[in-house]
């Protein structure tokens, strides 16, 4: 029997804010690591003011402008709303998220798409947790706090995957569709709820490693807040999934 | 069936085989009343433990940081040759 080889396009969506020097190390490394495949770049910018957008106009002169789409947007409007901003205008069958600020590199890419090939999995999603993945930058409290949660939501939610607040995925177009749809949360915790959502309603999900570099030095992102918002958060999914 | 039904079934057949023990006896009952303390602590015990052994075994992977700073070298010099304005803000 003939195997029928699908053509598959990635779009790959790029939520910025004051990234000008990221946004042009990510689409050289973009382009650098997914050189036999068909994509394309997104860039959902929420108004920034240092000038990334006009970086996103020079590496379309030099990459093409059917390769790397600006879709800017007046102000910062959230996470969520970038993701479905950028979904409008990708032409790919294959959506993948990530983050523009180094932290998830586009080496792993083929790697993504490799697993999604191999288990015809509608969603693939990096894990930091796993071996062969790793975190660089995180003092001995974050990695604490990290997998104090991360035991928690396990038992909580039992959600089939082992790193529930990353943001580095692949997904069947039609599936972040479904998925975004129904998520109203903000933050970290609307990536958790994706990942909750898609797991109930049964969609295939695989993992792969993913190495995760936090450049954003001496920024402490968990204070007393963060944690209640967490817990909030998870409140919110045991009792809406 | 929504997750927390799931959860909230799982409650009421431990509660239920806890009030069964309660009635039966093979357990001397004092023992019994405090099976829920017991399962509570356990389940504490547990997840530190969990939460222990994954701190012990996080994985870390400083190599990474060395290998990016040659990425960012590497395209900075390829995207400034070609006219893209990669000089730090």
């Amino acid at each position: 029997m003939e195997q029928k080889k699908e053509k598959n396009k990635y779009s790959v969506i790029v939520p910025t804010y004051n990234e000008r020097l990221n946004i042009a190390l990510i689409v050289y490394l973009i382009f650098k690591h997914l050189r036999e495949v068909d994509f394309e770049i997104i860039v959902v910018d929420d108004g920034s003011p240092d000038g990334t957008q006009e970086v996103v106009k020079q590496l379309q002169k030099l990459y093409g402008e059917d390769r790397i789409l600006l879709r800017p947007r007046p102000k910062k409007l959230g996470l969520g709303t970038a993701y479905v901003h950028g979904l409008k205008h990708a032409s790919g069958n294959f959506v993948v998220i990530m983050d523009a600020d180094l932290s998830h590199h586009p080496k792993y890419l083929p790697s993504f798409i490799k697993k999604q090939l191999e288990t015809d999995a509608s969603i693939v999603t990096g894990t930091r947790y796993v071996k062969g993945g790793g975190v660089h930058g995180w003092n001995l409290m974050r990695k604490l706090t990290s997998r104090g949660a991360n035991v928690l939501a396990q038992t909580l939610l039992w959600p089939g995957v082992s790193d529930l607040t990353g943001s580095f995925r692949l997904y069947r177009k039609s599936v972040l569709e479904d998925v975004i749809s129904s998520c109203v949360s903000k933050g970290y915790v609307f990536q958790m709820e994706m990942i909750v959502r898609a797991s109930r309603k049964g969609y295939h999900i695989e993992e792969v490693p993913i190495t995760f570099v936090d450049r954003v030095f001496g920024s402490s992102k968990l204070g007393g807040s963060e944690i209640v918002e967490y817990l909030k958060g998870l409140a919110y999914l045991l009792v809406t999934t | 069936m929504k997750h927390v039904l799931k959860i909230f079934s799982l409650l009421v057949a431990i509660s239920g085989l806890w009030i069964g023990l309660l009635q039966a006896s093979i357990i001397p009952r004092s023992h019994t009343w405090l099976l829920p303390i017991y399962f509570i602590v356990s389940l504490g015990c547990y997840g530190l433990l969990m939460v222990g052994v994954g701190l012990m075994r996080f994985p870390t992977c400083p190599q990474e940081a060395l290998l990016l700073q040659q990425d960012i070298a590497e395209a900075k010099y390829f995207l400034k040759q070609r006219g893209v304005d990669v000089d730090s803000e």
